[in-house]
């Protein structure tokens, strides 16, 4: 009998118990990977967005509108390559309000923003199509929106002049991101184009939300956001200028305590599988004592006893755990299907990872205390069952 | 038979105390699904009650036509005058309309520990008549705010959360200095915002003599069609008028549903594997005492009472475990004070609310897992051949 099946046989000694353990440390961990997926969307740094663009913002705070008239002043700033504008259409479409529309300046969304990628035919055309508008692949596939389409849309903060809250757009190009991450981001936005926005508009036509200004050199960052906010000191309309990642941080982090909510629970469980595994590792050593004291009389030494009962230990965890994990991978997959492209629970690798860490975490703290005890064990002793 | 049951259940219970290790599994295990059952929905529940607590029955709130919240929404103040003559509107203690325009401007603060990134608070710009709108909002400490001046009060949840909104200290917006000169407590959705006189407001944010949302106070709760059928036909508006309640309401649905659903796939989940735990302590209890449950039978003790006594034990101990679990989700959390982004894109602070509905139901799953935890080992032990098991070692 191989070492490995000696170990394995062991493990199986009392099959009920080893599966009611085995399936609590499924369960466990089928929670640790939806949860730990979920922690990573609230504590998200979003890395792939790069250090090669700011977002201006009001002081006041971004849902306060900045004039136009900015645009020329930024872009003259040095450092600063080119100006995007955007401003928020709080669009609309079939009772969704979960869609990032923004009414932007085409030719600058595709020199500022070179991370969506489309045709450049489909360029051209959002160019030149006053009531055109493009959408980001994944949401595009949500609706079913093709090119050639016409869009209806509300908005609930725009009319247009005659009153109407109705808007029709031509969806002239879809885009994607250009590697994966971006592809993400295509998920909730579109945009429209702010020439016509600003004519046909009841108001707010003369007004951008936030400027999002690529920079020449990514070392920059800081001394072009301090000359802008200079620039608009005391000013009415006082800016506040930070990297777009840090942007975005501060939009996750509006969430607010919520994250920290889910790793209370992640503590709870762990928690609670320590002491089911420890107590189940701890009764079957214990149950075997005379065993071991058998397997040392046969000229196993210490070590190799101890080794034995941890490899127990461990095949337990790591097999509870891996299925666990592979149980979340499914069915993170489904609940982000079900919840829509706003909630991406997605256990990947970097989840993956953290749970190897939780299993090895978790076999070596309930296995070492059962194995330390086997190991020390006299031989004398146990055989006379004392 | 029932002495028997008595018998056998006391016996099993008083030797607990010598096998503490495995029971104690039954014990943490319940305590950790009902702390986080309890947990997640007492945090659902405060939230739900902040916001609809914040409305009234016999208030109405008047928006632009599809706008859908105070923060997309903004109308002229012509618009805003004809609005306060609609009929249906009661009187307030001037004798005037009880109605007031608000305008809502989002503004940033950095929340306690934080340094860098702000999150959004709602700064309401009210007239006199939001006050008598909202009977409940109570000054603490300070004063009201001087019409006419840049002076502002804060709510106590903001307060509380935020850094730089203490009575004395001043914020700094559109190139202006506003003094906090007071802090306002309501026990709702009012206390996560910061309010300021309408017309300084309306001129620091340029917003001319225009409002966001008009408020009224209705003369009995079903005034309210009154004043909708009366405003849906006046052409020169184009406006929505809620009940103010169901306005709050609205914005809780979307949250709680969340939590809710992240409440229960983690109940369940957790309860699988609580079950197995429990399933796990209840075979092995029976096991060691294979001998004992034999000799038992073999003096003429029938099988029901034994495997009551196995039912009872577990569900006994789930019981335990679920009230630790509930006193732990108790001392943890009630009361706590937490903030999130609520629909109208700015924070919203509240409390989580332990109840005691909440904490009976939280107990309740405890003993139905508890129960089926007991179910299969009890049944085995009831079914033992006697011989056999005597002769076990």
């Amino acid at each position: 009998m191989t070492k490995t099946g000696f170990i394995l046989a062991n493990l199986f000694h009392k099959k009920t118990r080893t599966w009611l353990t085995l399936l609590s440390v499924v369960m466990a961990f089928v929670l640790f990977g939806l949860l730990q997926s979920l922690n990573l969307v609230f504590s998200a740094s979003p890395d792939f967005i790069g250090a090669t663009r700011l977002v201006t913002q009001s002081r006041v705070s971004f849902t306060q509108s900045l004039p136009m008239r900015m645009v020329p002043e930024m872009d003259a700033i040095p450092g600063v390559q080119r100006v995007m504008y955007q401003q928020w259409f709080g669009a609309v479409y079939r009772e969704n309000p979960q869609i990032f529309a923004f009414a932007v300046d085409p030719e600058r969304l595709h020199e500022v923003y070179p991370e969506w990628v489309m045709p450049e035919e489909h360029w051209n055309a959002f160019r030149g199509t006053r009531t055109g508008m493009i959408a980001g692949r994944l949401l595009a596939d949500q609706y079913g929106w093709k090119v050639g389409d016409k869009i209806p849309l509300q908005s609930n903060i725009f009319p247009q002049k005659n009153g109407s809250k109705d808007w029709t757009f031509d969806l002239v190009g879809i885009y994607d991101g250009k590697d994966a991450q971006w592809q993400q981001q295509t998920a909730g936005g579109m945009y429209i184009n702010h020439a016509y926005f600003a004519e046909a508009t009841q108001f707010g036509g003369g007004n951008a939300g936030i400027f999002v200004l690529r920079l020449e050199d990514p070392d920059m960052a800081e001394s072009v956001a301090m000359t802008v906010d200079k620039r608009y000191e005391n000013s009415a309309d006082e800016t506040k200028t930070q990297t777009e990642k840090d942007f975005q941080v501060g939009f996750l982090k509006q969430l607010g305590d919520i994250g920290l909510i889910v790793r209370w629970i992640l503590f709870a469980v762990f928690f609670t599988l320590l002491l089911v595994v420890g107590n189940t590792m701890a009764q079957s050593v214990r149950e075997r004592v005379p065993q071991f004291a058998v397997l040392k009389t046969l000229g196993f030494s210490d070590n190799s006893v101890l080794g034995f009962v941890l490899a127990e230990t461990v095949a337990l965890c790591a097999i509870g755990g891996l299925l666990g994990l592979s149980l979340a991978t499914l069915l993170g997959a489904g609940i982000s299907k079900a919840a829509g492209p706003m909630m991406p629970v997605a256990v990947d690798g970097r989840v993956w990872l953290s749970g190897v860490i939780a299993i090895v975490v978790l076999s070596l703290v309930v296995g070492l205390l059962p194995a330390l005890r086997a190991r020390r064990l006299k031989i004398v002793d146990a055989l006379a069952g004392r | 038979m029932f002495r028997q049951i008595f018998a056998i259940t006391g016996l099993n219970l008083r030797s607990i105390p010598q096998r503490w290790g495995p029971s104690l599994v039954i014990v943490i295990g319940l305590a950790g699904v009902v702390a986080v059952f309890t947990a997640l929905l007492a945090m659902a529940q405060g939230f739900q009650a902040t916001l609809q607590d914040a409305g009234r029955t016999d208030n109405a709130i008047v928006l632009r036509g599809g706008s859908g919240a105070e923060l997309n929404s903004g109308f002229g103040g012509d618009s805003a005058d004809i609005i306060k003559l609609g009929p249906g509107i009661r009187k307030g203690s001037d004798g005037k309309p009880l109605a007031s325009g608000e305008i809502i401007v989002i503004t940033e603060l950095l929340k306690k520990g934080e340094t860098i990134n702000a999150a959004n608070v709602t700064l309401r710009g009210v007239e006199p008549a939001s006050f008598e709108l909202r009977p409940q909002l109570k000054i603490i400490e300070g004063r009201r705010f001087e019409p006419g001046l840049r002076e502002i009060i804060v709510g106590a949840g903001v307060a509380r959360l935020f850094d730089g909104a203490g009575v004395g200290e001043t914020l700094s917006m559109r190139g202006s200095d506003w003094t906090v000169v007071g802090i306002f407590e309501a026990g709702d959705a009012n206390d996560s915002e910061m309010w300021a006189d309408a017309g300084t407001a309306q001129s620091t944010f340029n917003r001319g003599n225009g409002f966001s949302a008009v408020r009224v106070g209705l003369e009995s709760p079903e005034s309210l069609e009154t004043l909708k059928a009366a405003l849906a036909a006046d052409p020169r508006l184009t406006v929505e008028v809620l009940q103010e309640q169901a306005y709050y309401s609205a914005q809780t649905g979307q949250f709680r549903a969340t939590i809710s659903v992240l409440a229960g796939v983690v109940t369940l989940i957790m309860a699988l594997g609580a079950i197995f735990a429990a399933l796990n302590t209840m075979y092995a209890a029976v096991a060691t005492r294979t001998r004992e449950i034999a000799t038992l039978r073999a003096i003429g003790f029938g099988a029901t009472p034994v495997l009551v006594s196995v039912m009872v034990e577990a569900v006994v101990l789930a019981f335990v475990g679920g009230v630790a679990g509930a006193f732990i989700a108790w001392a943890m959390f009630d009361n706590l004070s937490v903030s999130t982004l609520g629909q109208s894109f700015t924070q919203v602070v509240f409390a989580f609310q332990v109840s005691l509905p909440l904490v009976l139901s939280g107990l309740a799953i405890a003993m139905v897992i508890g129960f089926i935890g007991g179910l299969l080992p009890a049944v085995r032990a009831a079914r033992m051949q006697v011989t056999t098991a005597l002769r076990t070692q």
